[in-house]
């Protein structure tokens, strides 16, 4: 089973809640210690909660054009068929722009005089490891200057080949845009984090969206609880998402995570929360 | 000669603006004639890559120069590729304001000019 945990909006605590989940689930003897992925290739920071030793690295790129200038006519379809404006014609002169380039292999395949070859250009890489309680640990690491999260994603996605019986864990980048999708893709459930302010309904709100398109059953966890927040409740009943968990706001919780410490090391009882949330969520049971 | 400014509406009298991939018009002047041609900036809602459809843009007019506030490291690249040079607004207010400096050499030019088609 594949569960993405991911919120509308950096902040919500959703790392927290997802290396929980992933501690929670490795202290049930009865399945192997989940596949934990930080997608969050931008800023990742699950290996701060889940302390993973990394053993494997591996460059992660895209095919990026090449243009043989003694075989180029500047004819310029290259620059009318590329989406993102990373190859131009000027003068006599066909030029990349590796940062803008998307890989997608559009220029290659229709230049007429089969003047393009390509190269990798990295753009990241995906370390993996143990962490703690056996979990097996992957993150993607961008390059800095690369605004290319996606293929990465994609990446990590492929890389993931459970065990039986064997869960995944994914933790998305935060927002509602390309690379959440990204990660998204593929999941059997979605976690959806937030917390219980207008702007965290807000965002509650886009990511709902963004599920229901692409069809995922989902459920929500209301992080930072402190009290009924009766928008929050009418919005999930009238859109058929349960709440499956509420963490109260409590200074023990808030001081332990700044620490680097997840709830289950904090208060011990999530751990058995977080199973008994997992096996709910895997009878398809709503709250 | 053929000089493109980034402005923000048609005219020779149209006020600057001072991002070259993202001004809303992009005007081309012949100097010898002072007639001005408005264009839209190709760039102006791309996602990415405007400094580089406007840089095209200038390219294909067969600028010898462009004048703007500001070239982004791809537009600069790409035009420095064409071999068309790059100058500075500086303080001009208008298009007009901004070709009669050019025409008085009194614009800063950005990279070097000797250098431009060279390279890239
Ligand atoms: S399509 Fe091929 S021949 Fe035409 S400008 Fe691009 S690289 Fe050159
Ligand atoms: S590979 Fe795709 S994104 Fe990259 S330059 Fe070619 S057409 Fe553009």
């Amino acid at each position: 089973m594949r569960i993405v945990v991911a919120s509308g909006k950096g902040g919500t605590g959703k790392t927290t809640i997802a290396t929980s989940l992933a501690l929670g689930l490795a202290g049930d003897g009865s399945a192997p210690p989940p596949i934990f992925v930080d997608c969050d290739v931008e800023a990742p920071n699950a290996h701060l909660f889940l302390k993973p030793l990394f053993e494997q690295s591996q460059p992660i790129g895209i095919m990026i054009p090449v243009v043989d200038e003694a075989l180029c006519t500047h004819c310029g379809k290259c620059a009318e068929v590329c989406a993102y404006h990373a190859i131009a014609v000027l003068g006599q002169k066909t030029l990349v722009f590796p940062q803008l380039c998307h890989g997608c292999g559009s220029c290659t395949a229709l230049c007429p005089e089969k003047a393009i070859s390509e190269r990798l250009d990295p753009i990241g890489v995906i370390e993996r490891g143990p962490a703690l309680e056996g979990i097996d640990f992957r993150r993607g690491l961008l390059d800095v200057g690369k605004p290319m999260s996606v293929p990465i994603i994609r990446a990590l996605q492929k890389q993931v080949t459970p065990r039986p019986g064997q869960t995944v864990i994914l933790d998305a980048p935060p927002g509602t845009s390309c690379p959440v999708v990204a990660a998204m893709q593929g999941a059997d459930y979605l976690l959806l984090v937030t917390e219980p302010t207008p702007f965290g309904l807000h965002d509650l709100r886009l990511a709902a969206e963004v599920a229901r398109e692409l069809g995922i059953p989902t459920g929500v966890i209301v992080n930072r609880d402190n009290g009924p927040y009766p928008d929050l409740e009418t919005f999930c009943r009238s859109s058929g998402l349960p709440i499956l968990l509420r963490i109260p706001f409590e200074r023990a919780i808030a001081e332990g995570i700044a620490q680097g410490k997840n709830l289950v090391e904090i208060q011990p009882e999530y751990g058995e929360r977080f199973r008994q949330m997992f096996h709910q969520v895997v009878r398809g049971e709503k709250a | 000669m053929k000089i493109v400014l980034s402005v923000t509406a048609p005219g020779i009298e149209a006020p600057i603006d001072p991002r070259f991939g993202r001004g809303a018009t992009l005007l081309v002047v012949d100097t010898d004639t002072m007639q001005a041609d408005a264009h839209p900036n190709p760039g102006v809602n791309a996602s990415g890559g405007a400094g580089v459809q406007a840089a095209q843009f200038a390219a294909g007019q067969k600028a010898e120069a462009v004048i703007s506030g500001d070239f982004g490291p791809n537009a600069f690249d790409a035009l420095k590729a064409a071999g068309v040079a790059m100058y500075l607004y500086g303080d001009c207010q208008t298009a007009r304001q901004a070709i009669e400096r050019f025409q008085a050499g009194q614009l800063q030019q950005v990279g070097a000019p000797t250098q431009s088609g060279h390279h890239g």
